[in-house]
């Protein structure tokens, strides 16, 4: 039986189906895992180790490879602040400080209302925005204490609820149209291509 | 392979030395005397480069570099420095990063003493460390098996047993987990690891990382002594060091035979020692934990301990009274005896009782002659057979090294394997075709092969495109085939495999085969004569001798009187009851080295030395003869099988003119021509295939993270060389001829009932963990004993009704029992597949294998709801 | 002054507020170059961009039309995007992804019909949710545009694109861990040799990996010619190029300028670039080419936006990231800092760059925060040379890949650039700047 929802169930199957090889699909499927639990859970394990033929210790680690798979319950919303060098010039370290005593918890830690998981990122590649901030994988492009705590309030009181997506939700935009083209046809075309290049680089001898 | 320079040249230490082309440096350099440190690289696996504690210098267009030379390839002209200044700094470098957040437990480590981590350090290390920092901390040992702990804190990331369980075992069931300097081996989060092949890992692990239960703490390394030795809990015939300390066995490590294991031992090999050493408080006879320390004789209906010379007296009148009337009396068992004790057995009862009634297998194998008169392949043919077929049980279960050998060859060499699929196997993904076949219908199935056609098997779920595809790969004669044949059902007449095979046989002569007979040194009892028609040496004469059940039916009715069992019968037999009823009615000597159920019914018992107390020669499945070593004395008055056959035969006033193993494999070898002798005087030999051309194979350099130094070791044994194999095939005495197909009745014919369509027909298959002595004796393994299921396909689950987890009424001709169900499409349509031995939900004995009807060659049951 | 007459080529519409979506994208001279390299022969479009000597945009600076002659006309091969840009403060991939995606898109489809491959895997960041769905959004707008998928645009040429969402791990950046991670294994780097995904890549099939901006530039070297590229920049270093600058300036931010004409004075200093340090602050030293490459002195502001020339003077131009530190940042942390990044990020195979990292962290932190002793200067450098042995550059390696040498760069940089200010930590048990 599914652990996945029919719905996620049925992307999962697609995503494995885009792929040479299933195993190709681990982190698409991981991220549609968490997607549905917040976290990558033992049972989301299962259903990818069944997916994309491994075991559920080989998803497991692989996951564990990965900083976005979480594989502990999470808070609803997975706060990190980035602490590298460009942050770190613009006031990031004492950002995280600020931002750990707001949410009322240690960095690393969920808070106690199970709201907020506070991370120290690495860099997000959103330089000219020092010190950044995201929230659940969204940009906030916040860069003040105060407006941490403004940002905070409102996801609180569920008014960034419509941009910030619950923790997990990766892709909303779903893949539209493929290569409907049959294996077949593009190896004959990629041949006729050959034939055609090999005689021209023939006639250019 | 077009360019085929046989050599290349190169420099190392400005010294040229030749090379094969495509040698890792590591290798040709430590041929040749330079040995590079390492802890990653493994031999039997592909190197990975990621300790880089082998960093060398390598001259390149950049200059010299530091390369890895386990990873490297050697190049014609390539110029290597292992001896720089540089290369030493990188080195010292690699060893003081390791030890860096290594934790300083030295002293409580296993493997403190045997460390290569340790023993690198106090080489080259400093002495004084340089670190101050707050080490890494992970929460010392976790359990992360039945058999193995895992203390990440003293992991070198070295992924030796991440990629063994990976590459060569295949299960992946630990992985690397989280990165950087927080990396570590984790199990699945929801199953354990518990693989067959667990203890390899500990075994290869180059610190004292992985460490295995069943030793921990029993013992430090400079206390231990070890003889190399061949493990005799399958017949697969893994060479071994066995390791004591005192007169206690301590501990077993695989060793790198090229033709026979490569290093790799499965857990029950490696882990029975307990049952040999036994549970000392025990005195019950009647338990297999229980080792027999001195002869017992039944007196007024209890078994008493006396001594030796009373109790041969009192075994030899029993069978010399049985033996006066004409067919009065016949052996059991002996598969577990080494040769030289087969040798001795068949000696007594052959010449002294003057039985031809002895069977070294209890009807849950295949006839002995016809397995000898079968064209025979190796080990390492096998695994490198371009087509493998398998007509056996799941050999993950019933030969595990095997397993491993030809995995290898299906994903290494990508060659094809085709099954007669019976029921799940370990090889099932790997496998080109499967052919679902259900039981009594495999010689079918082997008939339509020979044929174009597939018009024998009607009803059968095996296709006409599974069928077309073997035909291809068999190809007409076989060229590059070989076949694996065993038991696997032994709820099915032997003479379906039997058949099967020698269809097989009779059509495909190019082709070889490989007996996958699971049972210790059943191939040397064999060998030696023990049972129905065959003679020592392989030798042949069509006598009337009863397999098992025809003694068993002879006791019953009275005809035979009395009978000698060599091991414990109970354990071992289908039909318990039909058994005990032949043991109640008759005289009963046994000789074992274990307590057990059998003993109920025992007039004398004579105690036994088992493995690792005893010296000898065995023989494995493919006919490899090696030998055995006695690492410890046998516990209280036990003698070996020789001894005790002699003793036995001057009581009944005749001499076997075999005083002592050495002696006995003097005459083996002199009489029969059989390898054994010449084995034995050279322990340190890979052994001889019996009926092959010697050939020496060079034994690579042991593994030293495996075989670290270890001191005070007695070393012989662990040789240089391996596998050397007899001028001849062995020459059969005066009347016994060579069996042959021709000669052979086997095979031709069973009769199987129809399939009735409202039954499944029933598999009972064996697993690793059994109820046998080796387990039962093993605190460690008894956890791991299968639970009790009836396995059924998806289409018989949904016609019934079912779904896993059910529970329900199972009912065959003899028995009826409850048993929970469960999906498994590796079991072919109509079929159900049960475990010959296996727990309940509270761990109570659950004997499955009481199903089996023993008057029909198959068994078919019903099933219903409860 | 810097030189900012040179046209630009990535970053042509991405002022626009729209600039991402298909409309915008048409509307500013989208397909076009794809249009007109569907009218020319394969060979002949590879042929543009070697001349073009486009050099690889992700850090190794290889040419992409070498790269691309390397891989032989096999029956399967492919194509793999690299947009993984985690480089601590390289953001102008990030910038492309969200901004221009069908940009990149056509770049992409372009570069698969001149290789004739007939499947891309374009791995994007995973942290770039929104780039993510506008790469996604590009890819499906170009499907119904007939951009993409069977016979594009009436060719008879097909491809199909798939978008690999990374999962946060920086090593991923490195082509082959890329292609680890896009084979659902852990990142682990491959061991060499091979040297090149166009020997054993993607499943062992020949494979060529690119950079994001180098794919974006080839739509315009298709319409404007190779030659017309190579006339930009000079030296090995052609065409223009996109620099993230960060730290203590006024205008952080991306900016694309021709190779070599300009300096990093002008891209620090110019109002039109990074418009100066932030008022009152002096410049102490700066990061050439992302955390990986060595510091560079106030002495090396005239050196010129090239890669060799950068070379030549002892650190790289890599990922065109620059980082300006000032008066007021403490070296002792920002090397701290970047020694913590690449301690979390080593995949851990290697034991000089995972034991090493993590150690030499834990010294930086100590020294950092009050517990520095004189020995340990020497101690870091020796632990660095023993992961970097020499400490030349290019660095010489005991590791698998580059990342194992990139730790020691901004150590040995400090400390040999601001020795005094290690020792003033060491004389006050802390930080001076605290
Ligand atoms: C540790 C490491 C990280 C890297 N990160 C990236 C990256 O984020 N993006 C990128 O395009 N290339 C990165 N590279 C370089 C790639 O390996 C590869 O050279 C590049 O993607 C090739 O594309 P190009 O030739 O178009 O530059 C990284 C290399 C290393 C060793
Ligand atoms: S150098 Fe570091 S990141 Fe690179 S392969 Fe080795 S351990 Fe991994
Ligand atoms: S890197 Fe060669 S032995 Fe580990």
């Amino acid at each position: 039986m599914s652990h996945l929802r029919v719905d996620l169930r049925q992307r999962a199957e697609e995503l494995v189906a885009l792929y040479p090889r299933p195993r190709s699909a681990m982190l698409p499927l991981l991220h549609l895992a968490q997607e549905q639990d917040g976290y990558v859970s033992p049972e989301g394990i299962a259903e990818v180790a069944e997916l994309t033929g491994t075991t559920t210790a080989d998803v497991r680690g692989t996951a564990a490879f990965y900083d976005m798979f979480h594989l502990e319950p999470v808070g609803k919303y997975v706060v990190g602040v980035c602490t590298n060098i460009a942050c770190l010039l613009a006031g990031g370290l004492e950002l995280l400080d600020h931002a750990s005593s707001t949410l009322g918890c240690a960095v690393g830690s969920t808070s106690d209302d199970g709201l907020f998981t506070l991370e120290e990122t690495e860099c997000l590649a959103d330089c000219n925005f020092a010190p950044c901030v995201q929230v659940n994988h969204r940009f906030v492009r916040t860069t003040t204490p105060e407006t941490f705590d403004a940002l905070v309030s409102e996801l609180r009181d569920g008014r960034r609820d419509h941009d910030i997506p619950t923790h997990g939700t990766l892709l909303r935009v779903r893949r539209a149209g493929g290569l409907h083209a049959p294996k077949n046809e593009i190896a004959q075309q990629r041949e006729e291509a050959k034939v055609a290049r090999d005689k021209r680089a023939e006639e250019k001898k | 392979m077009t360019d085929v320079k046989s050599s290349v040249t190169i420099s190392v230490n400005g010294r040229s030395l030749e090379a094969a082309p495509g040698e890792l440096l590591i290798e040709a350099a430590e041929r040749a005397g330079h040995y590079v440190p390492r802890f990653c690289y493994h031999p039997r696996m592909e190197p990975v480069g990621m300790c880089r504690m082998c960093l060398v210098e390598v001259e390149g267009p950049r200059g010299a570099t530091l390369q890895p030379a386990c990873y490297l390839k050697v190049q014609d002209g390539m110029t290597v420095v292992t001896d720089s200044e540089k290369v030493k700094k990188a080195q010292d470098g690699v060893l003081e990063f390791l030890l860096a957040n290594h934790p300083l437990d030295c002293p409580v480590c296993d493997k403190g003493g045997e460390c290569p981590l340790q023993d690198q350090t106090l080489a080259h290390g400093s002495g004084e460390t340089r670190f101050i920092e707050e080490k890494r901390h992970f929460v010392k040992p976790i359990e992360i098996g039945e058999l193995v702990l895992l203390d990440r804190e003293r992991c070198i990331q070295c992924a030796r047993c991440t990629r063994f369980s990976a590459e060569v075992s295949g299960d992946t069931e630990i992985a690397f987990s989280g990165r950087g300097d927080q990396i570590e081996v984790a199990p699945s989060p929801t199953e354990p690891f518990d693989s067959t092949f667990s203890g390899n890992t500990v075994q290869i692990c180059p610190v004292g990382a992985l460490t295995a239960k069943p030793y921990r703490f029993s013992a430090r390394p400079w206390d231990l002594e070890q003889v190399e030795s061949t493990c005799t809990t399958c017949a697969v015939g893994c060479r071994v060091a066995v390791q004591s300390s005192g007169n206690r066995l301590t501990r077993v490590l695989g060793v790198d035979s090229e033709p026979v294991n490569h290093g790799w031992l499965c857990d029950k090999g490696r882990f029975t020692l307990d049952s040999i050493d036994g549970n000392e408080e025990s005195l019950d006879p009647l338990s297999a934990s229980t080792r027999l320390r001195e002869p017992l004789v039944r007196v007024n209906g209890e078994l008493i301990a006396t001594t030796w010379g009373s109790a041969l007296n009192r075994a030899a009148a029993i069978l010399q009274d049985a033996a006066k009337s004409p067919n009065g009396v016949g052996a059991i068992g002996g598969a577990a005896l080494t040769n030289e004790g087969a040798f001795a057995w068949e000696r007594f009862v052959r010449g002294v009782l003057g039985s031809n009634h002895l069977d070294a297998q209890y009807d849950d194998g295949l006839d002995g002659a016809l397995l000898q008169s079968l064209p025979k392949a190796t080990i390492d043919e096998a695994a490198n057979a371009r087509v493998v077929v398998t007509l056996t049980g799941d050999l993950r279960e019933e030969l595990p090294v095997l397993f491993l050998r030809l995995r290898e060859n299906f994903i290494k060499r990508q060659n094809a394997l085709v099954e007669f699929a019976f029921a799940s196997s370990g090889l099932h993904s790997l496998a080109t075709v499967s052919m679902p076949v259900r039981p009594g219908e495999a010689h079918l199935v082997a008939e339509a092969l020979t044929r174009s056609d597939g018009s024998l098997l009607k009803g059968s779920n095996v296709t006409e495109t599974e069928l077309n595809e073997t035909r291809r790969l068999l190809g007409e004669s076989g060229e590059g085939v070989v076949f694996i044949v065993g038991r696997p059902n032994v709820a099915e007449d032997a003479g379906v495999i039997e058949s099967a095979v020698r269809v097989l046989a009779e059509k495909f002569t190019s082709a070889t085969f490989l007996p996958a007979l699971r049972r210790s040194n059943v191939m040397g009892a064999l060998d030696m004569g023990f049972g129905p028609k065959l003679r020592p040496g392989r030798g042949y004469v069509n006598d009337d001798g009863r397999t098992t059940l025809e003694q068993l039916e002879a006791l019953r009715s009275g005809e035979q009187k009395a009978v000698l069992l060599l091991g414990c019968l109970l354990g071992n037999v289908l039909d318990v009851e039909g058994a005990s009823a032949a043991l109640e009615a008759a005289s009963v000597v046994v000789v074992s080295g274990h307590g057990g159920k059998t003993l109920e019914y025992a007039d004398v018992v004579l105690p036994a030395a088992v493995q690792h107390e005893r010296q000898g020669t065995v023989t494995n499945i493919e006919g490899r003869v090696t030998a055995v070593t006695a690492k410890i004395v046998a516990p209280g008055s036990a003698w070996s099988d020789v001894a005790i056959a002699s003793e036995l035969a001057e009581e009944c006033g005749q001499s076997l003119g075999l005083a002592s193993e050495v002696q006995c494999a003097k005459v083996i070898e002199e009489t029969v021509g059989y390898p054994a002798l010449s084995v034995l005087n050279d322990a340190s030999d890979e052994g001889s295939v019996a009926g092959r051309t010697k050939e020496r194979v060079e034994r690579r350099p042991l593994d030293p993270m495996a075989f670290p130094g270890i001191r005070s070791t007695n070393t012989a044994g662990l040789a240089e060389f391996a596998g050397a194999v007899v001028e001849e095939s062995v020459s059969a005495s005066s009347s016994p001829v060579s069996a042959t197909l021709s000669v052979v009745s086997a095979g031709r014919g069973v009769e199987v009932p129809a399939f009735d369509a409202y039954s499944l027909v029933l598999n009972v298959s064996r697993r690793l963990y059994d109820h046998g002595v080796a387990v039962q004796g093993s605190p460690a393994l008894s956890n791991l004993v299968a639970k009790s299921t009836a396995y059924v396909n998806h289409f018989d689950l949904d016609r019934l009704g079912l779904a896993t987890g059910d529970v329900v009424e199972v009912s065959s001709p003899t028995v009826t029992l409850n048993l929970p169900v469960a999906l498994s499409d590796a079991t072919p349509r109509g079929t159900i597949n049960v475990a010959f031995a296996s727990v309940d939900e509270n761990g109570d004995d659950v004997a499955s294998r009481i199903l089996v009807d023993p008057s029909s060659a198959i068994t078919q049951v019903r099933l219903e709801t409860k | 002054m810097a030189t900012l007459e040179a046209p630009r080529i990535v970053t042509a519409r991405i002022d626009y507020d729209d600039s991402y979506t298909m409309a915008r994208f048409l509307a500013t001279g989208g397909y076009e170059g794809l249009r007109k390299a569907l009218t020319m022969f394969p060979e002949d479009v590879a042929l543009e961009v070697d001349e073009a000597s486009l050099l690889g945009r992700g850090g190794a600076g290889f040419p992409a039309g070498r790269k691309w002659s390397m891989l032989r006309r096999a029956p399967v091969s492919y194509l793999v995007v690299n947009g993984d840009e985690s480089e601590p403060a390289t953001f102008k991939d990030h910038l492309l992804l969200e901004r221009d995606p069908n940009g990149i898109i056509e770049g992409i489809i372009i570069s698969a019909y001149a290789l004739q491959v007939s499947q891309v895997f374009f791995f994007v960041r995973g942290e770039f949710a929104l780039g993510l769905e506008r790469v996604q959004q590009a890819v499906n707008d170009a499907y119904e545009h007939g951009a993409l998928g069977s016979k594009i645009f009436g060719s008879n040429f097909s491809l199909d694109i798939v978008v690999h969402p990374g999962a946060g791990a920086y090593i991923c950046g490195d082509e082959t861990a890329l292609l680890e991670a896009l084979e659902g294994k852990r990142g682990f780097p491959r061991i060499k040799p091979p040297f090149f995904p166009a020997v054993n890549g993607l499943y062992g099939e020949p494979t060529v990996v690119n950079n994001v901006e180098t794919m974006a530039n080839i739509p315009w070297i298709v319409l404007n010619g190779g030659e017309a590229f190579a006339a930009l920049g000079a030296g090995r270093s052609k065409g223009t190029r996109l620099f993230a600058l960060a730290g203590r300036v006024k205008n952080p931010g991306v900016f694309e300028v021709e190779m070599v004409k300009n300096t990093f004075r002008d891209l620090i200093y110019d109002p039109a670039l990074g418009g100066g340090l932030l008022d009152g602050h002096t410049i102490k030293a700066f990061i050439p080419g992302g955390v990986s490459a060595p510091w560079f002195g106030p002495d090396m502001l005239d050196t010129p936006l090239g890669q060799d020339e950068v070379g030549e003077k002892g650190s790289m131009l890599g990922s065109g990231s620059v980082v300006v530190f000032d008066d007021t940042t403490c070296v002792v942390r920002a090397s701290w800092r970047i020694t913590k990044f690449f301690a979390k990020e080593s995949c851990g195979q290697c034991t000089p760059c995972r034991e090493g990292s993590g150690w030499i962290e834990r010294i930086m932190y100590r020294m950092e925060n009050g517990g520095g002793r004189m020995e340990d200067l020497e101690l870091l450098l020796d632990l660095c040379d023993n992961i970097a042995p020499g400490g030349g550059w290019p660095p010489q390696q005991t590791t698998i890949c580059p990342l194992g040498p990139s730790i020691p760069s901004s150590v040995t940089g400090a400390i040999s650039m601001f020795r005094d200010e290690f020792i003033q930590h060491v004389h006050k048990g802390g930080c001076p700047f605290d």
